[in-house]
């Protein structure tokens, strides 16, 4: 049934033109005006950087082998842009044995992606699904999960990872484990806060009024709550991640050497900051840029998913 | 006096109902003896000011109490006969929505922010009766349709934050209708809208309510708004049921001097010029209940024994009770404060 009023004003306004007519009467989601070209180029540029990274990683090394082993006295130190011994390029200098840093670059981003990927993924899905778990059932459930994560967060964390790592072993896969255990308080304490704000909200009871389950609820009115707030902690914590695995790394408890990351490109920088400046600048600024461009993109696609913000 | 035996079971049935709550400074009792029914098909008005435990009331019929800090200390809830309070809460809401569905206060916050109202019904139909998303997609637009939304395809598709108040409130209808409950409880359904959307929401409510042959329990503090709407009302005050029976006999004729001072406190348009008469004071701390008559700290016409001795509800007519020490005499208007 159509109301005789609405549907007559909609259809005799004389006034705005089709484009900016938003009420078209096909059964179809109005059209979206499109995005102002601000909005677009800040999901297009960081999703290009991004992409370059990757690309880079995947690649880079195929292109440019990296040996770990190749040194060469007569090349250490070498500002970006040098010509080398054996006739090539080192666009970004070398560092204090002779390799080139380009490559090495390369060979760390995949490392250093790797590792953030997967110990965000890792502590967010298990600190997430233990922040509901506590938020939604209370009680004792909560009361020993939250101080465990209390202590965890009062306990300095770069010490915490020096510890679980020196007990479990330096490899690539006890990396990614020993920061996830440091991390996921985090996520764990804003999913339970976010639970908690959801899950006697109205619209939760109206479900429940409608025989929603628990897990129905969980699934259907609480994720999508805590979905939002957790997509911006994660490009947050990247940063922090990646450089915590350059400190393990740096205390030979996180990657082995002979697989460089750009923390342990850094870490071996330091100390010719004074003389050779581009060994530990060079991949901080790439480190810089890939967690800058991480979080606007991250902001960006909160934005977009919160329909509040792209509707209005 | 004995009351005629029912003729039929009621559809719901509240008996004794006493819930408390752990609060900041203590133990307080929300509610406290409340006893109501409904029969199939008829329209219970609940009245009562802020606090008087109307929403606690339909809450715990839903099971929706915080589970911590809220506790059922006696009371029987029944719908067609089964007891659902002694019952798991998984029972209440087998009979959810296809029984009993709820409206709520605000439409706003009823409804999931970050779903599109059309996918919040048609989850309904794809949970509850295991359709196929078409055509659970095709009932919640039929439903929107329903409740006089228009273009209800195209809006199907918004987000609640893009409707206005009265349209979301009728989204929030069309979801609690979707599996045709055979009651229908609205907690204060119109108390966030302006004066010309109510009449429309109420209206609709009518309309819907007549056609479906449902029971509705209408939640409210506004006497005005179930005038036209309900069978009979159960007027509240301090967490129980004061006066219950046929709307016009409890308008005409109140039993118990709270439902007739609310009933002078309202402008009659039919006396114009006449004052409109308060009820002295303020409504009981739930902390600290009075003894007695909770109502007899502000009773027009309470005398010693109201101090001591609690009414129950008695019946002061056909189908009329009033929990009164001196309810005939209320009714009858003897006493100095009378109505005229």
């Amino acid at each position: 049934m159509t109301d005789p009023v609405t549907a007559s004003v909609a259809l005799g306004t004389p006034g705005p033109p089709v484009e900016a007519d938003t009420t078209g009467d096909d059964g179809r989601p109005a059209a979206v005006p499109r995005r102002p070209r601000r909005r677009r180029l800040r999901l297009w540029i960081p999703l290009g950087v991004i992409a370059g990274y990757v690309v880079a990683g995947l690649i880079g090394p195929v292109l440019a082998r990296y040996d770990p082993i190749a040194t060469s006295v007569t090349d250490r130190l070498r500002p970006p842009g040098s010509r080398l011994a054996d006739g090539s390029l080192a666009l970004l200098g070398t560092d204090q044995v002779g390799r080139d840093l380009l490559p090495q670059i390369m060979q760390g981003a995949r490392v250093s992606i790797l590792v953030g990927a997967a110990t965000l993924l890792l502590a967010g899905v298990v600190g997430a699904a233990i922040g509901i778990l506590c938020g939604y059932l209370g009680g004792v459930v909560d009361a020993v999960l939250m101080r465990l994560a209390d202590i965890q967060l009062a306990f300095p964390s770069i010490l915490l990872a020096v510890f679980v790592a020196a007990v479990l072993g330096s490899s690539v896969t006890n990396v990614v484990l020993t920061l996830s255990i440091t991390t996921w308080p985090i996520f764990a304490r804003v999913a339970r806060a976010q639970t908690l704000a959801t899950k006697s909200r109205d619209f939760a009871n109206a479900a429940r009024t409608l025989g929603a389950g628990s897990w129905h609820i969980v699934r259907h009115c609480v994720l999508p709550a805590v979905a939002s707030p957790l997509m911006v902690i994660a490009t947050v914590q990247l940063g922090f991640v990646i450089v915590a695995e350059a400190s393990l790394s740096f205390l030979s408890l996180g990657i082995p050497p002979g697989t460089p990351s750009w923390g342990t490109t850094i870490a071996n920088g330091r100390d010719y900051l004074a003389s050779a400046w581009w060994i530990a600048t060079i991949p901080g600024l790439v480190l810089a840029l890939f967690v800058v461009c991480v979080g606007v993109l991250g902001d960006e696609l909160r934005d977009r998913s919160d329909p509040n913000l792209s509707t209005r | 006096m004995v009351a005629p035996p029912p003729t039929r079971q009621p559809l719901l049935a509240v008996d004794d109902l006493v819930v408390s709550f752990d609060g900041p400074l203590g133990t307080y009792r929300a509610l406290d003896g409340v006893s109501f029914h409904v029969d199939a098909g008829e329209t219970l008005a609940i009245l009562g000011e802020s606090g008087s435990g109307k929403s606690v009331t339909v809450r715990t019929v839903m099971a929706l109490l915080p589970r911590h800090s809220a506790h059922v200390e006696r009371g029987t809830i029944r719908y067609a006969g089964e007891e659902i309070s002694a019952k798991p809460v998984r029972r209440t809401r087998e009979l959810s929505a296809t029984e009993i569905a709820m409206v709520f206060q605000d439409s706003l916050t009823a409804l999931n922010p970050v779903v599109r109202v059309g996918q919040q019904i048609a989850e309904l139909f794809r949970v509850r009766q295991r359709l196929p998303r078409r055509e659970a997609w095709r009932r919640a637009v039929a439903g929107l349709d329903r409740v006089g939304i228009p273009h209800a395809a195209r809006r199907a598709h918004d987000y609640p934050h893009q409707f206005s108040g009265g349209m979301r409130q009728r989204v929030v209808i069309a979801m609690a209708l979707a599996l045709q409950p055979r009651l229908l409880i609205a907690d204060e359904p119109t108390t966030a809208l302006d004066v010309t959307v109510q009449a429309q929401i109420m209206d609709l409510l009518r309309d819907l309510r007549e056609a479906d042959g449902m029971a509705m329990i209408l939640i409210t503090h506004d006497l005005g708004v179930v005038a036209d709407v309900a069978d009979r009302v159960a007027v509240m005050y301090a967490g129980t049921v004061v006066e219950s029976g046929p709307l016009r006999q409890v308008y005409d004729a109140p039993a118990h001097p709270y439902t007739r001072g609310l009933m002078n406190s309202i402008p009659a348009p039919d006396r114009p010029g006449t004052r409109l008469t308060p009820i002295e004071g303020m409504p009981p701390s739930p902390l600290h209940p009075p003894t007695g008559c909770p109502f007899h700290p502000r009773c027009p016409v309470a005398r010693p024994n109201c101090r001591t001795d609690r009414p129950t509800l008695r019946i002061v007519a056909a189908g009329h009770q009033a929990a009164c020490h001196y309810a005939q005499e209320v009714m009858t208007g003897v006493d100095s404060h009378g109505a005229a």
